[in-house]
This record gives structure tokens, C-alpha cells and sequence, in this order.
């Protein structure tokens, strides 16, 4: 789904919830999706000028997770390293989206590139 | 040479005006509660008269065509005030679906050559069906307006400040924390310190669903800003899975007064203010036998 405005944030957030619920995952891990979820958009929003998000549901042996994929075509980051680190911001903020989001998931994977855009693929998995 | 539907519209105009509105009557949606005849043929004849007297040869099956400008704009004026009306969708666009039927009926009537008149006929119904489509898009934004609207209402009646007990206010907040949503929450709240000359404010935050780090600083703002009102601000309310989220992300809210639930901010209050808040012992009945 596409995420463009402020207003879209919530209505993402409860479709996210929606998948999360359907594959029976516990509160503590709804709550830790959702809340790395909320971050990865924000940022999408407020630095990459807006994107989109897929949601997809996995499946392995006797567990099931959900996949996010951000993808904007912002301005990308220059230092994906340094952007990962605790209290790094552009933005005056608190800089703990990236690197907390990575501790609230079991995946996290990075892509960015100055000019093209960034791609972040979460997952987060249902006993994980 | 002039396109012949086109020729046919302009000469019909005026029966094409009259089939247009005898149809959109006979529609038993028809809201003469929303609408009065007489608007909707004011509505419905600068339609028409827009569409026809920008048609030609060249545009006809172009409905993208910038000629048709006016027609979009008109169309969706129409499409967003009925949205706001409260309108149905059918309702809405039986409006442009009743001119097609009497665009086409007309050239039936008038077209001799079945061939050509199913040639003109697809065009007709292709062009209309786009402007369909652009109605039903303006709509459903009329409709989202409605939405936002509503939304920011609901922002303002959702930030009730209680005062629990003498020197004590209380603000539940239940939804997601927006920037919009803190500012409200923030002035709301600082007034009622102010009016109720309030030592204690508690926030409540069992209602909000995820508190992500945007949540957080608009809190730990809102601490900062009671803090500097002379008040002390306690927030309550953090369920567990929310504790052990914040923690993972990195949030110190170590320096902020956090409770639980909001009995327990209540008690820490008390005590904060000195009061002592106890069950009254009963009195002892005392049986005396003479
Ligand atoms: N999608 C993106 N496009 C471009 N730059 C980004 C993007 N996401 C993050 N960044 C950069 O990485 C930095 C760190 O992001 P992070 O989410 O960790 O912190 P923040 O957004 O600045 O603060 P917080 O999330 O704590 O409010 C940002 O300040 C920004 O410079
Ligand atoms: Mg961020």
C-alpha cells in the first residue's frame, strides 16, 4: 500500500495488526511489529518523501512470521552505518528508529543508495 | 465534415435537457430532500451546455481531452458537494450514467443508419463512461474530506481533562499521538493545571496502541512542559508488552514518572501531596445489657 501522507500512517498500522492477529502472533510481538513498523514509516515519510509498503505472510516449519518491505525513492543515505548507530538523526530527533527497529525484529536488512532510494525488509516471526 | 452526433446533440439540446431531468426524476433515489428540481436543472443544464458546446470531431472519443476542462470541473463540483450532502454513490452517479442513456437514446432516434449509429454509439458510451469514472474519484475524495474532518473533531473532543482530586488532574488518551494530537493534548492540559492551580497531572496511556519514538518524545515534551509549569507529570497506564517494546527501541524514560495503571499513579499523587487516603474503620457497635 502506498504512504504518502501523515494520514496513512494509522490506517497502515492497523492493516499491519490485522495480518499479525490472523497468524495468531502474541501481543508482546504485535506490539513490537507495530511498533518497528510505525518507525520504518515515519522515517519513509518524513525523509524519503514517501513510498510504499508490502505486506506479506511467511511460513516455515511450525512457525509463521510477517514480512515488510519499505520502498521509497528518496534521497537515500549516505552512511547506512552510521544511520544504524544508537542517536545518529538528521532530523533532531532521537535517532533511534533504524537501530531500535532492528532490535524489535528478527530480520533486518538495508538497501539505500544517494539518488535512488531506500528499500528496508523487516520480519518479524509469529514465535520468533 | 461535422461529426453527425454532434450535429444531433446541438440541434436536441434542448429535448436532450428535458430526457436528461424526466430520467434523473424517475431515479427513486432522487433526494428532493438534498435538492430542489429547481437546482437540478440549473446543475444539469450547465452540463449539458459545457459538454456539447465543447464536443467535436477531433475530441470526441478523447474524454482526457483538456477541451473537457469545464465538464470536469462542473462534474466535480456536482460530485463533491453531493458527497458532502451525504449522497450515495448511486445516487451520485446516476447523474452522469442518465445523460448517457439520453445522449444515446436521442441518437437512436434521430440516426438512421444502424451501422453508424453503433459506431457513434460506442464512442458516446466510451467518452461518458471516463467521465463517470472522474466523478466517482471526486466523490470518494469528497468523501475523504468528510473523513478528515471528522478526524480532527474527534481529536478535539478526545482529550478530556479530568480533575480527579483536589490539586490532581487526569488526561486518558486513547488513539494513536500525533503531532496535531500532542499540541491539543499539551494546551489542553497546561490550561488545566493553570485553571484547577493542579500540583499533579497523570497522563493516562492505556489507550494508546504502540508508543514508537515519535509517541515517546511527544510525551517526554509534554512532561518537560508541565514540569516547567510547576507541576509534576506522571504517566500511567503502560501496559507490559508496551514497557518491553520501549526498552528495546531505546527510550530512557527514567527520568519521567511511570505507573502501571492509573490506581497507582493516584496513590504516588497522594502521597506526593501529603494526603493520607484510608477506609474509615466502622464504629463498633456497642451492645450494652443493663
Ligand atoms: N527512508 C529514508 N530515507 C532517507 N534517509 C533516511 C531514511 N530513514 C532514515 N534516514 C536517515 O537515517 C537517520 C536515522 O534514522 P532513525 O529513524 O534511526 O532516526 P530519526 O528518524 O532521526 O529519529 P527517531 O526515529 O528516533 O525519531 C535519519 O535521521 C535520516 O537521516
Ligand atoms: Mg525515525
Amino acid at each position: 500500500m502506498s504512504i504518502i501522507k501523515e494520514h496513512d500512517v494509522v490506517p497502515f498500522r492497523n492493516r499491519v495488526k490485522e495480518y499479525a492477529v490472523k497468524i495468531g502472533m502474541s501481543l508482546l510481538n504485535q506490539t513490537k511489529l507495530i511498533t518497528g513498523a510505525s518507525e520504518l514509516v515515519r522515517n519513509m515519510l518524513k525523509y524519503g518523501g514517501g513510498g510504499t509498503v508490502k505486506i506479506e505472510v511467511l511460513s516455515r516449519t511450525r512457525d509463521s512470521g510477517i514480512r515488510l518491505t519499505f520502498e521509497d525513492k528518496g534521497p537515500g543515505i549516505p552512511d547506512v552505518k552510521k544511520a544504524m548507530l544508537d542517536g545518529f538523526t538528521t532530523g533532531n530527533s532521537m535517532g533511534l528508529g533504524l537501530p531500535g527497529t532492528k532490535r524489535l525484529m528478527n530480520e533486518f536488512d538495508i538497501q539505500s543508495e544517494v539518488g535512488k532510494g531506500t528499500t528496508i525488509t523487516i520480519i518479524k516471526w509469529k514465535n520468533g | 465534415m461535422k461529426n453527425e452526433s454532434i450535429k444531433i446533440f446541438q440541434k436536441k439540446k434542448a429535448a436532450i435537457l428535458e430526457k436528461w431531468l424526466t430520467l434523473q426524476l424517475e431515479e427513486d433515489g432522487l433526494r428532493e430532500d438534498l435538492m430542489s428540481n429547481a437546482d437540478l436543472r440549473i446543475q444539469s443544464e450547465e452540463l449539458l451546455s459545457s459538454l456539447i458546446d465543447n464536443l467535436s470531431d477531433s475530441n470526441i472519443d478523447q474524454p482526457q481531452s483538456s477541451d473537457f476542462e469545464t465538464v470536469i470541473e462542473i462534474l466535480s463540483s456536482i460530485s463533491i458537494s453531493r458527497a458532502k450532502q451525504g449522497y450515495t454513490p448511486r445516487e451520485t452517479g446516476s447523474f452522469i450514467y442518465s445523460l448517457k442513456e439520453a445522449l444515446l437514446k436521442t441518437l437512436s432516434e434521430e440516426m438512421k443508419d444502424p451501422a453508424a449509429l453503433y459506431k457513434q454509439s460506442m464512442t458516446i458510451n466510451k467518452t461518458m463512461d471516463s467521465f463517470a469514472i472522474a466523478t466517482f474519484e471526486t466523490f470518494i475524495k469528497g468523501r475523504e474530506e468528510v473523513i478528515l474532518r471528522q478526524t480532527d473533531e474527534i481529536t478535539e473532543i478526545s482529550t478530556p481533562v479530568i480533575q480527579v482530586w483536589d490539586g490532581i488532574v487526569a488526561l486518558p488518551i486513547i488513539g494513536t499521538l500525533d503531532s496535531a494530537r500532542t499540541q491539543v493534548v499539551m494546551e489542553n492540559l497546561l490550561q488545566a493545571i493553570v485553571e484547577t492551580e493542579s500540583r499533579i497531572a497523570i497522563l493516562d496511556i492505556s489507550g494508546v496502541p504502540a508508543v514508537d519514538s515519535l509517541v515517546a518524545q511527544h510525551l517526554i515534551k509534554t512532561v518537560s512542559a508541565t514540569r516547567l509549569m510547576g507541576a509534576e507529570c506522571i504517566i500511567s497506564g503502560i501496559r507490559p508488552e508496551i514497557a518491553q517494546t520501549v526498552v528495546h527501541l531505546g527510550i530512557d524514560l527514567s527520568h519521567i514518572i511511570t505507573k502501571s495503571t492509573l490506581e497507582s499513579a493516584l496513590k504516588t499523587s497522594f502521597a506526593m501531596l501529603n494526603l493520607d487516603v484510608t477506609k474509615k474503620q466502622k464504629p463498633k457497635t456497642q451492645h450494652t445489657i443493663n
